[in-house]
């Protein structure tokens, strides 16, 4: 298409006048690459070319380069969570640089490229990952202690959500749909009858820290990747949305991931100064992530026949009744 | 009459076709697209052959459930907002049954091989 391949040549050059100020003995940059370009993010990849050699990058901009997405932080917040947590010894990619109006590629930031594996699918099964998967779990609870002890007064734009407004957020995103189903009504009622209060001390809470956003070697934990749904909350969240079961691509009785157990990712959490888990409350923000996991599912009807009429997104509508299934074992528990 | 094939032989051809010639025959993100575009078709075939009686089965436990006849739209409005002000829970005679048959019913159909459908199906209800 004429357009796409001009923007392909535009962003090629914008990025080779940029290459001097990425590392003063670039100067010019090769291979790029669209890796993805969902609603949401633009991702590219490109080599940056020095003198003694090349380094992989990745570049992550608004679609087009300008339009925002009404969903997530936005690229700057993303940009300065990354390097939080860098600072608070998470695995992230280094941010080499945020896009500035004269660099003429849009919003965006370019950080460095990290290999690894990151399909959930592979991550439970690869041989060559086995030995990641005895201990992923207890990392995964180190991490999240290390991104809950980050001050979330640091990022005053996040939304501050409380357990009683995530559900009303949902439950408003729900009833939006055209379908009733029983099933998520009655999870909703359950998990508002024992929903947890405030928490004590809101938290920074990474907000889709699951299997399949974990870049993993066979030493371990890479990189956690996309901050965009961050936002100041209970930090349960973030070890109930782990566990949720679609993410543990068919390993069902490894309830971490698909890779690890409970118990570990608990220990991994308070041994990193994480609060002690309040085992109950685990549970119901595993619940609470399943139902949002479903709401999330069951929206992408009205998507398909409005703004993405994709086979992609047909089938995600139809992982709706995944989620009854865990929602009606969760509530027999 | 129409003629041979049936729709189910032609969806089954389409289906061969995808996983045969399209995915070997191109990019990674077609390839991708087109892994799931027939698996879109093996559920579709598995909707033509199960719907119509798990439909009729679910539409039958409601109007026991409720005491009342109507669509199944209806049906499970009703039963949705009875579940939503707590007039009827999960403990309500018929309430779990019903919901774990339904669920299962569309599984079948969407994701015969989810993780969670398979353990449901090896572990049947509790007797309360």
């Amino acid at each position: 298409m004429n357009s796409a391949s001009h923007s392909e040549d535009a962003v090629r050059s914008a990025l080779a006048a940029l290459a001097p100020r990425l590392r003063p003995a670039a100067r010019t940059i090769s291979g790029l690459m669209r890796l993805s370009g969902g609603a949401t993010q633009e991702i590219w990849r490109f080599d940056l070319d020095t003198t003694e050699g090349s380094q992989p990058l990745i570049m992550r901009r608004a679609p087009g380069g300008d339009r925002r997405s009404e969903a997530g932080v936005g690229l700057n917040v993303e940009a300065q969570l990354i390097a939080a947590a860098r600072a608070s010894g998470v695995s992230v990619p280094e941010v080499l640089h945020v896009l500035a109006p004269e660099d003429g590629l849009g919003h965006g930031f370019i950080m460095e490229f990290v290999a690894g594996e990151t399909l959930g699918g592979r991550i439970v099964k690869a041989a060559s990952l086995a030995g990641a998967r005895q201990t992923l779990a207890y990392s995964c609870g180190q991490i999240l202690a290390r991104i809950h002890s980050i001050d979330p007064g640091r990022f005053p734009s996040l939304a501050h959500q409380t357990p009683a407004d995530l559900i009303e957020q949902w439950h408003a995103a729900y009833r939006r749909g055209s379908v009733r189903r029983p099933v998520f009504d009655l999870a909703f009622h359950e998990l508002s009858a024992t929903r947890p209060p405030p928490p004590v001390k809101a938290r920074l809470v990474h907000g889709d820290f699951r299997n399949g956003n974990l870049m993993i070697g066979p030493e371990g934990v890479r990189a956690v990747l996309d901050w965009e749904l961050a936002h100041i909350g209970d930090p349960m969240e973030d070890l109930g949305w782990l566990c949720v079961n679609s993410w543990r691509f068919g390993r069902i009785e490894k309830p971490v991931g698909g890779f690890g157990e409970y118990a570990d990712l608990y220990a991994g959490y308070e041994a990193a100064g994480g609060a002690p888990v309040n085992r109950e409350m685990a549970t119901w923000w595993e619940m609470f992530g399943t139902l949002r996991w479903g709401v999330m599912c069951a929206g992408s009807l009205a998507a398909f026949r409005s703004v993405d009429a994709t086979v992609e997104r047909a089938m995600i509508a139809r992982r709706t009744s995944e989620t009854e299934i865990d929602l009606l074992r969760l509530m027999a528990n | 009459m129409q003629d041979q094939p049936s729709p189910r032989e032609i969806l089954c051809a389409i289906a061969a076709f995808l996983r045969n010639t399209v995915i070997l025959n191109s990019d990674p993100h077609t390839a991708f697209q087109a892994r799931v575009a027939a698996n879109a078709v093996d559920l579709v075939l598995r909707q033509l052959e199960l719907s119509t009686t798990g439909e009729a089965a679910e539409l039958m436990r409601l109007q026991a459930l409720l005491g009342h006849t109507g669509t199944l739209a209806e049906l499970n409005t009703a039963l949705a907002e009875a579940l939503a002000s707590g007039a009827k829970g999960i403990s309500t005679p018929g309430v779990s049954e019903h919901l774990r048959a339904t669920t299962l019913e569309k599984l079948q159909v969407d994701q015969p091989n989810y993780s969670g459908y398979r353990a449901a199906l090896e572990r049947p209800l509790k007797d309360t």
